[in-house]
């Protein structure tokens, strides 16, 4: 398992080794891989049913008590088979559909490591890594969708999906570390035992809070769903891939992980269930008005995820066999349809719907998988999606609560679904066609494998559902911990809930005639639409924005004056003023120290740096001061000889000569000192200095009467040569004992001299 | 600054100059020294014949720009991990060696001393990359 994400990652990074000629036909080997990983990851599939779980953990951070842990059971195996076997698929459909871009090789890596990280996230069980994947498809998804980076609205929507699933991330961080600190531990099995414990904790509730917030930015749930739309400007294989089959499903994930966790109290009840029937139908609903071939898919992707989430709110065992039923259903109509509508805007240039027409005599191939997938998202029989609509319902009559509601609100929401699936196909497929297709093409024939894959399972599944038991029930047995049996069954003989799919669908017939038929309808629809919903939410989102960003200017500019004058006013006022505070605190300022007389010729020099001092500050010429202050140097390292410190001695006196030779190759072509502080401010500066010189006075003489910890330093004299084997204990330290703090040092000293060269550089 | 008497000097000082900045580095361990000190004394050696020349002609005389020796130090910074890293001991411990020779004695190396040359690169590179800009400033 581990050796396939490191394969992931190390594949990724190999892309770009590959030579520009032989990268055209990079997918196909990466598609293949994808596929053997799909068929791996199914011979598995046996144990997951027998032994639960198989979990490899590998020590992390020892100290903190956390390790890398991976889970393959029956929850991780879903999602494990959507993200290979739909990524085999997107491979492949990339292979012709991005042949004709730039940076396909940057899309590759991209993409690869999506597949990697996906996989990671589902399979962690330690949920600080499983944070960090879940970042990392935020990043990717961002990357992705900014693929065509030179278009201004590609960048911002990917911007804007960064922010708000980033946001997310970090409540979900919040998250994890709350319920962290109420267990003391971040793995997942731990989490489990203790679920009564969280459960009952103060903390329970900001936790879930911040736990949905996650989930719902991801899985773009209302009123965070606005993202998602925006970023069907990424290239279509990735609204195929991460869009609607798996990125977005990740909050899905997680919603089931912790299901047994979080899940079951009236607050996750009511929250998850709410929203995500109010996503249900908001996406729905939107969805009808749109005219890009993809938003229409995007909303109602939206749609569908928030069916997913009423169904874990709904909090009953059919609820979630129904989620993850539904799972695939939505997996295999929505990408096949994604998949699609970029084979038709290769073909006929356009995606939006009022140009299309009558495409089935172009693509009678493309047609027939058009109406399956379709059929099946409109939930009509014999498709997988007919199933995933009847276990839908039969979960909201099964509801303990509000279950007329829901039933309610579920049925509005399949009407449109119903209106728009054959709005779809008789606009785009039927009708008279509007866009001439100029030539032929017939190298784009390649792109309909894939959706033919999906549109095919959609039907073969929904025939013989019973095929995907051996698959859902390890995962339910893991949501709900128990052992159960499923069935499947197309047909489940005449009941209330076959009534109602029947009625559904026929409101749903009515609703498309009417719509049809009256094009002034849809108009009016618009109109109102945009009066109800005059809040958009993406600008909010960027006027938001755009506020912050001029707040934080103004901040910035506040701050940041560039005066350097006042920014070592600052840092020496605020350093004077806490120093003040703390001689104050601690009743610093009485000094119990006892001057004793040193030899005549050390007090001689104390009085020779005192004047040479003086004489730097009120010199008049700059080669007079630089002198002035050399001598002070050279006093203080005579001084440290006295002390016998060599090696500082040796240090100052080199700097001291290099300093006078610098200074005076750099400021001999200066003129004469310039007075042009003004009276007040040289006296301003005069008060600063001297207050600051007075307390660094204070604080030096306090330094000698304060007892240190002497322990460190005899431990490095003591240790010095027997363990760094040198004499010299000031240079052991820097080479040996403290080589880290050198290593930074000079790493300081390097970045320092290349702003000194290309500021002034920049200058000419 | 066009002195002759300077230029000649500088000459000849070369040979000091450096031989001493090596020494300082390599006796660091035991006796004062060390790659900071040596550090400056080499690029106090480009200072003065920058005095007896001009930083020019100094510069041109350079082949190395300065900013190769600072990333020449830092890798040799960098590589003295190495040891430590692949005997598996805390990182930067000392790894040291002797190798006994007949002619001079005893030698002992030591991944402490290639840090050591990493210091003295480091800063010679920076003192000479500032001596240069302000120079070329004016």
């Amino acid at each position: 398992m581990i050796l396939i994400l490191i394969l992931y990652l190390v594949l990724a990074l190999a892309l770009f080794l590959i030579p520009k000629k032989l990268s055209k036909g990079i997918p196909f080997p990466l598609a293949f891989m994808q596929l053997v990983f799909f068929v791996f990851f199914i011979s598995q599939l046996s144990l997951v049913e027998t032994e639960k779980a198989r979990i490899i953990s590998i020590e992390w951070i020892p100290y903190l008590g956390l390790n890398l842990e991976f889970t393959l059971d029956g929850l991780s195996m879903i999602f494990v088979l959507l993200i290979t076997f739909i990524g085999f698929l997107v491979f492949i459909y990339a292979q012709v559909y991005m042949k004709s871009y730039a940076g396909t090789t940057r899309f590759y890596f991209y993409l690869l490591l999506f597949s990697g990280s996906m996989l990671g996230l589902v399979l962690s069980t330690n949920f600080i890594q499983l944070f960090i994947f879940w970042e990392l498809t935020s990043v990717l998804s961002f990357l992705l969708i900014s693929f065509f980076n030179e278009k201004e609205k590609a960048r911002k929507a990917a911007f804007q999906s960064l922010f708000v699933t980033g946001f997310g991330g970090l409540c979900l961080f919040v998250a994890v570390l709350l319920i962290g600190s109420i267990v003391d531990s971040y793995m997942f099995s731990d989490w489990l035992d203790k679920a009564h414990v969280i459960k009952s904790d103060p903390r329970y509730l900001p936790a879930l809070i911040f736990v949905l917030i996650g989930i719902f930015t991801k899985s773009a749930q209302f009123p965070f769903h606005f993202w998602l739309p925006w970023a069907m400007q990424a290239p279509t294989p990735v609204s195929a891939y991460l869009h609607s089959a798996t990125m977005v499903k990740a909050g899905v994930f997680l919603l089931a992980r912790l299901y047994p966790v979080l899940g079951g109290t009236i607050e996750w009840d009511y929250i998850v269930t709410f929203i995500g029937a109010l996503t249900m139908l908001v996406g729905s609903y939107l969805s009808i008005t749109q005219v890009d071939f993809k938003l229409v898919l995007a909303y109602t992707t939206i749609s569908a995820l928030g069916i997913l989430t009423m169904l874990f709110g709904i909090d009953t065992k059919l609820s979630v066999k129904a989620a993850l039923v539904f799972l695939f259903v939505h997996a295999f109509y929505k990408a096949a349809l994604f998949m699609l509508a970029g084979y038709i805007s290769k073909q006929t240039g356009t995606r939006l719907i009022p140009k299309l027409g009558g495409l089935m005599k172009f693509t009678p191939w493309g047609f027939v998988i058009a109406l399956i997938s379709l059929l099946s998202m409109a939930g009509i029989p014999p498709m997988l999606g007919f199933i995933g609509k009847e276990l839908i319902y039969e979960a909201k009559f099964d509801s303990p609560w509000m279950s007329s509601i829901l039933i309610f609100l579920g049925v509005t929401s399949n009407v449109f679904m119903v209106a728009v699936s054959f709005l779809l196909l008789s606009k785009v497929f039927l009708g008279q066609s509007k866009t001439s297709i100029k030539s032929h093409n017939t190298k784009y024939k390649l792109l309909l494998f894939s959706p033919g894959i999906l549109a095919f399972l959609s039907l073969g599944l929904g025939i013989f559902p019973d095929m995907l038991t051996p698959i859902i029930e390890p995962a339910l047995n893991v949501i709900h911990s128990g052992n159960f049996q499923i069935k499947l069954k197309l047909w489940h003989g005449f009941n209330q809930i076959l009534l109602l799919s029947m009625i559904t669908a026929l409101l749903g017939l009515l609703l498309f005639i009417i719509l049809n038929r009256y094009k002034s309808v849809i108009k009016v629809w618009n109109r109102i639409n945009s009066q109800i919903f005059s809040i958009s939410f993406t600008n909010v989102f960027f006027k938001g924005l755009d506020r912050f960003i001029s707040f934080s200017g103004k901040n910035t500019r506040l701050i940041q004056h560039g005066y350097n004058r006042y920014y070592i006013i600052t840092i020496i006022l605020y350093t004077s003023l806490l120093l003040i505070l703390q001689l104050y605190l601690t009743r610093g300022w009485e000094i119990g120290l006892t001057f004793n007389l040193k030899p005549f010729y050390i007090s001689g020099l104390a009085v020779v740096i005192a004047m040479s001092v003086f004489f730097s500050v009120f010199s008049k010429n700059i080669i007079f001061t630089i002198s002035a202050m050399a001598v002070t140097g050279y006093g203080i390292s005579l001084i440290y000889l006295y002390y016998s410190a060599v090696d500082l001695a040796i240090t100052q006196i080199i700097v001291e000569t290099l300093m006078v030779v610098m200074f005076v190759l750099v400021l001999q072509g200066l003129p004469k000192f310039a007075s042009l502080s003004s009276r007040m401010a040289k006296i301003r500066d005069g008060v600063i200095s001297l207050v600051f010189g007075t307390i660094m006075t204070i604080v030096t003489l306090k330094a000698i009467t304060v007892d240190f910890n002497t322990s460190i330093s005899g431990y490095f004299v003591d240790y010095s040569y027997l363990k760094a084997y040198g004499k010299n204990v000031v240079n052991v330290i820097l080479v040996d004992f403290r080589a880290l703090d050198t290593l930074g040092e000079i790493t300081v000293l390097s970045i320092a001299a290349l702003g000194v060269y290309s500021l002034l550089n920049k200058r000419k | 600054m066009n002195s002759v008497i300077l230029q000649i000097a500088t000459r000849y000082l070369k040979v000091l100059f450096l031989s001493f900045a090596c020494i300082a580095v390599i006796r660091g361990h035991n006796y004062p020294g060390g790659g900071f000190i040596g550090g400056l004394l080499a690029a106090l050696y480009i200072v003065y014949s920058s005095l007896a020349f001009s930083v020019q002609q100094i510069r041109r005389q350079l082949k190395v720009k300065p900013q190769y020796y600072i990333g020449l130090g830092l890798l040799c910074a960098l590589l003295s991990f190495m040891p430590s890293l692949v005997s598996g001991a805390p990182l930067m411990k000392g790894i040291w060696f002797t190798i006994d020779s007949s002619i001079i004695g005893k030698i002992k190396l030591g991944s402490p001393l290639l840090f050591d040359f990493g210091v003295f690169f480091t800063v010679m590179g920076v003192t000479l990359l500032f001596l240069f800009t302000l120079s070329n400033h004016k």
